[in-house]
């Protein structure tokens, strides 16, 4: 170097600092490598099919075929504005907020009733548990069979012992105006015994000398409920919402069973149209556009409820 | 009332004469009554023979002529066998791998300290809300890519990291008290021999909560599943029973349904029924998945 001579000492001066750093940096790494390695095959996994693939969603959500062998194409965001424009997926989307809000409410609001009711521990009360538990262990698509008979038109449980009360008998899941409630009410079924754990847990914080105090002052039950056990509960309420929103969205094994989507998409859900745009019409571009669209949607919703997670992990 | 007595014996003086609780109480009882209706049903009529017609199959009172013949069609009808050891397969296989992922990455978590710790939490921690199945359609191109399209393997891969089991692991390993290591350390045990030989025996019940949840909901995947899987030997119990519930509805025959049903749930059934305290306490650890 030609300009060796002058810049020799300012250089040699600051090369000692960043070798410093360099050597600490090296340093730290090495100390943390058996970190490394022992999270590798974890985070492998999660490169590959968590995070790698929302990438691929990213990226497929660009592209589209004419044909399903034709070679690809970048479209930009016509995938998108394709999805948006679609009356099926507005409809799909429509249909998931009434199914997450129908079942979220009522499934929470049985569980908090059932846990209240069952706080006490005994032989009467574990057995109502066990009970209120039993859909949760269930396969959807067994729960799926099941309800299909309770459904079915005239010969049905339903029709058989209710239906008599009706003036006219409801083609529960044939009508399109009633198959998206039928479909809810398995949700509700399957998932109110889940979320009352999650309450009995709540309930088992609620200060016992608190409580106390509340009967000494002649609180009854309804102000018990309002003023000591409802605050309690709080973020209990908001962690069993998150699970519940999650749910109404990944949880639609049923609509594959018991509609198909239909009639004339009245069960469709976001998932299943999804799940018709790949598998059934071979469209990977709208598919991963609508995947995005999910996507995006979840992790505004995980941004929302991070703070609550966070802190029931306990931290870093 | 003496039975009303009894159940509230522990209940605060104070609020024994009240009303609304037990009237809670009531409603509960009522309709976890109805929450068995559908498992009463599919046992009688798994049981009730063909001859009673379908006016009756609705019927709640149990057949005076209960038959197997519902078991045996089901039996000979689907391939339950096959789709048993499919599932049986898929679970294990999945709760193998899990094991050995999340005791590692749960060991770094709770035991080492490493530059970039947090971050690397929280990719972690984001995955619990990434739940696999909303990613079915560029897994099943990376399934397809890596020629696991149709193999049992590709069903099993995206399960293969915990989120879930490297929290529960790590909340596991932090209780252990570090003398116990320090004095390995000291006899030179090696950094797997420690966890080999401390960490993991300590931390069973950990274990063994995280099996019952991670078998419990491999149990009963369905979509992903559906989407990889194509051959029908290969197909696990969610989608065989889904088929052959296809098949029986068209013939109406809901005797071989509720006997189809039957079988696929009666394993965790049997399961939940002899370790009921452990599969509860297990499932509210689970509240993320």
């Amino acid at each position: 170097m030609s300009l060796a001579e002058p810049a020799a000492l300012p250089v040699a001066t600051s090369a000692a600092p960043r070798l410093h750093l360099l050597k600490r940096f090296t340093s730290r790494f090495k100390a943390s490598l058996p970190a490394y390695l022992l999270l590798l095959p974890s985070l492998v996994f999660l490169a590959l099919f968590t995070y790698g693939a929302m990438g691929r969603v990213l990226i497929d959500a660009l592209y589209q075929r004419a044909t399903p062998k034709a070679p690809v194409r970048f479209v930009g965001l016509e995938n998108i504005s394709a999805v948006l424009a679609d009356p099926a997926f507005a409809g799909a989307v429509v249909n998931n907020l009434i199914y997450a809000f129908g079942t979220a409410v009522p499934s929470i609001a049985l569980a908090l009733l059932f846990a209240l009711a069952l706080s006490r521990t005994h032989a009467v009360t574990s057995a109502l548990r066990a009970a209120l538990f039993l859909p949760v262990l269930i396969p959807m698509v067994a729960a799926s069979a099941l309800f299909l008979f309770i459904f079915l038109p005239n010969v049905g449980l339903l029709d058989y012992y209710i239906g008599r009360l009706l003036p006219v008998l409801p083609n529960w899941l044939g009508d399109g105006d009633i198959a998206l409630y039928a479909i809810m009410v398995i949700t509700v079924w399957k998932n109110a015994g889940y979320y009352m754990l999650f309450f009995l847990a709540g309930l088992q914080a609620v200060p016992e000398d608190v409580m106390e105090a509340a009967h000494l002052d002649g609180a009854g039950p309804y102000r018990r409920l309002r003023h000591i056990i409802l605050p309690e509960l709080k973020p209990t309420f908001l962690f069993v919402t998150v699970i519940a929103t999650l749910n109404a969205v990944t949880q639609v094994d049923h609509v594959f069973v018991m509609t198909q989507g239909g009639p004339s998409n009245a069960t469709n859900l976001v998932l299943f149209y999804i799940y018709q745009q790949a598998v059934e019409h071979y469209d990977i571009g709208k598919a991963s556009a609508a995947t995005l669209l999910t996507l995006a949607v979840l992790m505004a919703l995980t941004a929302l409820s991070f703070r609550t997670l966070a802190n029931r992990e306990g931290g870093p | 009332m003496k039975l009303i007595d009894t159940l509230w014996k522990d209940a605060p003086l104070a609020t024994r004469g009240e009303i609304t609780p037990k009237l809670g109480f009531a409603l509960t009882v009522l309709l976890a009554m109805v929450w068995l209706i559908p498992f009463l049903w599919m046992v009688v009529a798994t049981l009730r023979p063909a001859s009673d017609g379908i006016n009756a199959m609705a019927e709640l009172m149990p057949s005076l002529k209960p038959t197997l013949d519902n078991v045996r069609d089901a039996w000979e009808i689907g391939d339950f066998p096959r789709y048993t050891l499919n599932t049986t397969i898929i679970c294990t296989g999945i709760l193998l791998v899990q094991f050995v992922t999340i005791t590692l990455a749960g060991f770094a978590f709770a035991r080492l300290d490493f530059a970039g710790k947090t971050p690397i939490f929280y990719l972690f921690l984001m995955q619990l809300m990434l739940v696999p199945v909303l990613l079915i359609v560029p897994n099943l191109s990376l399934v397809a890519q890596l020629g696991l399209y149709d193999t049992l393997t590709g069903v099993m891969m995206p399960f293969f990291a915990s989120a879930f089991g490297t929290f529960l692991m790590r909340q596991a390993f932090e209780a252990i008290p570090t003398e116990l290591e320090d004095a390995a350390l000291i006899d030179g045990a090696g950094l797997f021999q420690r966890i080999r030989h401390i960490y993991v025996p300590l931390s069973m019940p950990s274990f063994s909560a995280f099996a019952i949840i991670s078998v419990t909901s491999h149990w009963n995947d369905f979509l992903w599943p559906l989407m990889v899987i194509n051959s029908p030997d290969k197909r696990p119990l969610t989608i065989g029973l889904s088929v052959f519930t296809k098949t029986a509805e068209g013939t109406q025959a809901w005797g071989t349904i509720a006997a189809g049903t039957l079988m696929v749930i009666a394993p965790l059934l049997v399961a939940f029924l002899i370790f009921q305290k452990r599969f509860i306490s297990s499932f509210v650890t689970s509240g993320i998945k």
